[in-house]
């Protein structure tokens, strides 16, 4: 009896999980919304620090909704949850590639552009990218790029050579960083870099599905492991700065952000390797199954504005692919090579492609890499 | 039995199952079901996108668990969990063993003190222990004025053992200090009566007799070390992944629901079979 009891709950949890599976949403038209036309609360799930508070404070005000605001470390996390649709967000940052499979497996809807006229404001180069070649589902939100940020007291440790994935990747170079090294958790990044360090182009190896290069940077990334501290995407800036590593693997805007809240700039430096690194976008999108679609599309329009773009780039130290907004950007991020580099190490830079078949054979070589 | 015993035991009976229901709901809808539902994943396909459809089940995660990063892992956690349980127990006995035999009054004082902690956010306390273990902490400081160079704790295995220890440190004295408050102490006075030094007689008599204590704090102490996320994920470095990191990250970065369940279903089952045994062998010994 007890027994029967426990099988039929057990048939029963199977039929509800695999209908829960089974009815996400196909993505529709775009929703029929107005300029600043709000349709209840915003979910909004976004990058750790990654937003300038008063700006939300401001939203909310305006338009009389509240932002539920919500922060995640890495894109593959935010897809877990935006996928699994256990929580329903009106509002993601997926990265580019992230983009690409979002689109792929409808779970981001086309956006609808009427609703939002400040998406003319991003500059033209940012305009249908590889990952959205139309222009349908997202709006950019912030570049960067990904480097290396290191003390300068390492720099001298090493003999000041040039900066190369080297001062992650190369045992002779790494120990001799005073406090060790830490890498980003995640396994595009740290994939990408390998490859860089290797010598391969990033877009080729992904573009052309050779998996022989991913192999070869897997083993370089599990011999590296015993040099690393650890592997961090979130603290990676503040570590470098207080001194527990004396080099990190990171994104441009963050070491930034720690630096001059540190005012660490006679300390540190963010450089990008010789090899070349890598430059990214973070875009704004909506979940196809998003419960307040409206309030997402003003708030993109919200933060596309030429004075909020600047106030948000402002407070997190990214760059910004909103042209209007320039003129609002202090020149001293204007002016930083970290942030806006120089086109010559611009040109050296790669964007990491969707790697398509690869993308679950990276993911698991990284996890067995750190193990 | 009369009738109307029997009818007075059956109300009993009645009265017992109607007063476990909220209790029972609870375990049903909040243990069992999701339970259920991590073993009907680990049995679930995982796409060439890293989506779970649940269907075609499969054994294919069971099948990963024999590889040597996992084993590695467990014998990581095992190990560390070990160490973090021997250590709370000494540190835990002593304590308990001084609490148990001071006046009520003082008593009660130090159990709250022992409480005190629980007030603030366990995250928050690892965070402060973060920086006390960091290069730029008063450990680290000491170190250096006393000329041996900056100490550095944080990142390491050590680093994490300490952090358990000291999350977990309560859950090892509580049931120490019942199991030797409530011993008969007359058996220790008998023991010293018939010449047994102190040693002897705390081997001879009071071991044994806080044996329960002793087996109830080991489990509370190791289980949450065995599966613990938190504070190896704050206080450890790249070395140190232990096996609640690596079954999260398989829901997170690694997009492996059914891999993340399997592992999930086999720590659930050897925990189990671990704490069945010890029932066992405790039973048979009484």
């Amino acid at each position: 009896m007890k027994y029967r009891f426990v099988a039929g709950l057990s048939a029963m949890v199977i039929v509800a999980a695999a209908c829960g599976g089974g009815d996400s949403e196909s993505s529709g038209g775009a929703a029929e919304c107005e300029v600043g036309e709000t349709d209840g609360d915003l979910a909004f799930y976004n990058w750790t620090d990654y937003m300038a508070p008063e700006l939300l404070e401001q939203f909310e005000e305006e338009y009389g909704v509240k932002v539920e605001y919500t922060q995640y470390d890495s894109n593959e996390q935010m897809l877990a949850q935006v996928d699994a649709g256990g929580a329903i967000y009106d509002l993601v940052v997926p990265s580019d590639y992230m983009l690409d499979t979002m689109i792929q497996e409808e779970l981001v809807m086309p956006l609808n552009f009427d609703a939002i006229p400040n998406a003319k404001n991003i500059a033209s180069e940012w305009q249908s990218p590889p990952f959205d070649p139309e222009n349908k589902y997202h709006v950019a939100y912030q570049w960067g790029t990904t480097g290396i940020g290191i003390s300068i007291d390492a720099l001298e440790a090493m003999g000041n050579p040039e900066p190369t994935w080297g001062f992650i990747f190369d045992p002779e170079l790494s120990s001799q960083i005073p406090g060790g090294v830490s890498m980003l958790d995640d396994s595009n990044e740290a994939f990408a870099a390998a490859l860089k360090y290797l010598g391969y182009s990033i877009d080729e190896v992904m573009t052309s599905g050779n998996e022989e290069a991913i192999r070869e940077a897997g083993e370089l990334l599990k011999q590296t492991t015993p040099n690393l501290v650890k592997f961090d995407s979130v603290t990676f800036g503040d570590d470098l700065v207080n001194g527990e590593v004396g080099a990190a693997h990171g994104w441009s805007g963050g070491f930034a952000l720690s630096f001059l809240e540190a005012d660490a700039y006679d300390r540190d430096v963010y450089v990008i390797p010789k090899e070349g690194g890598v430059r990214w976008v973070d875009t704004m999108a909506i979940p196809a199954n998003a419960a307040h679609p409206c309030t997402a599309h003003t708030m993109i329009n919200f933060l596309t504005d030429a004075e909020n773009g600047g106030a948000l780039t402002n407070y997190i130290y990214y760059a910004s692919p909103n042209e209007a907004a320039t003129p609002f950007i202090l020149p001293e991020i204007l002016e930083d090579p970290g942030i806006y580099p120089p086109p010559e190490v611009m040109a050296q830079l790669e964007f990491v492609p969707q790697a398509g078949e690869l993308q679950l054979l990276m993911q698991d070589l990284f996890s067995e890499a750190k193990g | 039995m009369t009738s109307l015993d029997h009818a007075a035991a059956h109300s009993q009976a009645r009265k017992g199952r109607l007063l476990a229901t909220p209790a029972g709901l609870y375990i049903v809808l909040f243990f069992i079901v999701p339970l259920l539902i991590i073993l009907a994943y680990s049995f679930a396909t995982r796409t060439a996108t890293g989506r779970t459809e649940l269907s075609g089940w499969n054994l294919e995660s069971y099948d990963k668990l024999f590889t040597g990063l996992v084993m590695r892992t467990v014998w990581r956690s095992f190990w560390m969990a070990a160490v973090t349980t021997v250590m709370c127990l000494i540190v835990a006995y002593p304590f308990a063993y001084y609490l148990a035999t001071r006046a009520a009054k003082v008593r009660n004082v130090l159990l709250v003190l022992v409480m005190i902690p629980f007030w603030t956010n366990g995250l928050i306390r690892i965070f402060a222990i973060r920086f006390m273990l960091g290069s730029d902490g008063p450990i680290s400081q000491a170190s250096e004025s006393l000329g041996f160079g900056e100490f550095r704790i944080l990142f390491t295995p050590t680093a994490v053992v300490l952090g358990m220890l000291y999350s977990f440190l309560t859950f090892m004295i509580l049931p120490l200090y019942v199991a030797i408050e409530r011993m008969d102490w007359k058996l220790v006075e008998a023991a010293r009566d018939l010449y047994a030094d102190g040693f002897t007689a705390f081997r001879k008599v009071t071991l044994p007799l806080t044996k329960s204590g002793i087996i109830a704090g080991s489990i509370l102490v190791f289980v949450p070390s065995f599966g613990s996320y938190v504070v190896p994920e704050i206080l450890g470095g790249a070395k140190t992944l232990l096996l609640g990191s690596y079954i999260a990250r398989q829901f997170g970065q690694a997009r492996n629901f059914p891999f993340g369940a399997a592992l999930s279903v086999v720590l659930i089952v050897a925990m189990l079979i671990a704490v069945v045994i010890n029932q066992r062998t405790e039973a048979s010994e009484l």
